[in-house]
């Protein structure tokens, strides 16, 4: 079914009981000529890429859990496009422009709301960097507008600017970013993927590989073994865990991210604003809710939970920017698995075992990322060589030399 | 979460800095394949979901270097040593030493 104006009406005409599921349940196929593993955003976009850019409707996309139940719906919903480096400046502005079309493309209210990005700057050097940045991003094509102190005041009025350790002289500002609604854009994919064919298995979690001398032949899973041609494997935290599977080591180590979200507040800040210091970010949701957060806990975690500190440290960071919000309440707080590479950059690439594809390393990035990662891992996956904006993600850089190391902070995952 | 450096006693995570997973060991330059083992180093880990012995720097305590055994999935904390010690049990289960402990982390528990 198709969503317009006359088909909300219609429905709530008829006191919106003739609403239908929107994707089926199958039970799994015996065979497919592709399945993806992670039914999280960047496995449904995949799904959804693979039936509709490269005419592969024969797929299945196996979840342990349910749809959208990691990552997709644990972050802080911020899209944007300001990245540095050669390698990464294309990827992410292809993913921004398919963001810019994707309510259309897939017929599904994202919310997507490109309501700006604006990275503060607190001294002449981090001024320096970021203008570098905002040219680096111009470049490529990428909108950048590097705005001083007045700029900064006529948006944001009630930020601390004379603080006297970190006073703002300004920001990089980058128009076309913004927010969009994280479980609307997996409900869209995996609704978009389903229509076209794309079988999505609940509960269904990936026990082992088959492979016969070096090439991937099927799936071994809580509900029984699936065959297929070729598999891609999108998982994002659990990445080590199911690869592990494989045998193959990977230069990943999962952390945990913490997010946060007030109470309803009224309209308060329209933009997303991020700290230059011991990082935040914040931005208010169309709820009202203040969503902010911070880095990363710095230790290894499978827990879906962090620590104190780390929540002391934000909040505190957030006091320093705006000390208005002090008296907004923490409605939750709550963490996800983060990927992390050696380098602060993903991994989408073959594998050394025949049509076996992998999709993982997003460290805490990933859900800007959603469009293009499916797109490309699509591509690489459809036609076995890689997407011309995704061709510096592959595994072997971290043996070659060839890092994409946006933080410049080296083999330390804590630290990207 | 609170760590119990050897030194100090149980103390507060924010006092500590951390490393990462203290079981991979820096290779012997001149050795053959040391390029590969470098690779292995610096960038692959094993990554477990379960027990991960770890190096912790007591930056605001002590300043000793120390390795905590902890359970990635729980945050669960057994046991601390420094990395002295854990060196020396190390270089004691290479040379065939009465040790039991070799250092490694268990293997990744499959369904953890």
């Amino acid at each position: 079914m198709r969503y317009s104006a006359l088909s909300i009406v219609t429905n709530a005409l008829s006191g919106n009981r003739n609403w239908k599921p929107v994707w089926r349940e199958p039970e799994p196929k015996a065979e497919y000529d592709v399945v993806i593993v992670g039914g999280g955003g960047h496995g449904l976009s995949t799904a959804y890429y693979l039936a509709k850019e490269f005419g592969i409707t024969n797929v299945a996309v196996v979840e342990k859990g349910w749809l959208g139940s990691g990552n997709i719906g644990r972050n802080t919903t911020i899209v944007r496009s300001n990245y540095g480096l050669p390698g990464n400046t294309p990827f992410y502005e292809f993913s921004l422009k398919l963001w810019e079309g994707l309510e259309q493309d897939f017929n599904y209210n994202a919310m997507m709301s490109q309501r700006g990005v604006l990275n503060l700057f607190h001294s002449d050097g981090q001024r320096d960097a970021f203008a570098r940045r905002g040219n680096a991003m111009r470049l490529e094509g990428v909108d950048a507008e590097l705005v001083d102190q007045a700029a900064v005041r006529k948006m944001y009025p009630f930020l601390d600017f004379d603080n006297a350790r970190f006073p703002i002289q300004g920001g990089l500002l980058q128009r076309r970013g913004g927010t969009a609604r994280h479980d609307a854009v997996a409900w869209g994919y995996a609704r978009g993927a389903d229509s076209r064919g794309v079988d999505l298995i609940q509960n269904c979690e990936v026990t082992g590989f088959v492979i016969e001398g070096g090439v991937f032949k099927g799936v071994e899973t809580t509900r029984g073994t699936i065959k297929a041609k070729k598999v891609g494997v999108a998982v994002a935290g659990s990445t080590t865990r199911v690869m592990h599977k494989t045998g193959l080591r990977l230069p990943i180590e999962s952390h945990v991210l913490q997010a946060f979200v007030t109470e309803g507040l009224k309209p308060f800040l329209d933009g997303v604003v991020s700290f230059g210091v011991g990082h935040f970010y914040i931005s208010q949701s169309d709820k009202g809710g203040l969503v902010f957060g911070g880095d990363l806990d710095g230790y290894n975690s499978y827990a879906q939970r962090g620590n104190l500190p780390m929540i002391e440290h934000v909040c505190e960071a957030g006091m320093s920017l705006m000390p208005a919000i002090g008296r907004a309440r923490i409605l939750r707080n709550w963490g996800g698995v983060m990927d992390m590479t050696m380098d602060g950059s993903p991994i989408i690439d073959k594998t050394p075992i025949d049509g076996f594809f992998l999709n993982c390393g997003w460290c805490y990035g990933g859900f800007k990322a959603t469009p293009a990662s499916g797109f490309c891992f699509a591509h690489l996956i459809a036609r076995e060589e890689p997407h011309p904006v995704a061709v510096a993600y592959r595994l072997d850089r971290f043996e070659k030399g060839y890092l994409l190391d946006e933080e410049r902070t080296g083999a330390q995952p804590n630290l990207h | 979460m609170r760590l119990p450096c050897p030194l100090c006693g149980e103390r507060d995570s924010g006092e500590f800095t951390y490393r990462g997973d203290a079981t991979v060991v820096r290779p012997d330059p001149a050795s053959p394949g040391a390029k590969e083992a470098f690779h292995a180093f610096v960038h692959l880990r094993d990554n477990p979901a379960g027990w991960h012995k770890e190096h912790w720097y007591h930056s605001d305590g002590c300043r000793s270097w120390i390795v905590v055994e902890r359970n990635t999935l729980t945050h669960e904390v057994r046991g601390a040593v420094t990395a002295a010690a854990h060196t020396l049990a190390r270089r004691e289960a290479a040379s065939g030493g009465k040790s039991s402990d070799d250092g490694s982390n268990e293997a990744p528990e499959a369904d953890a």
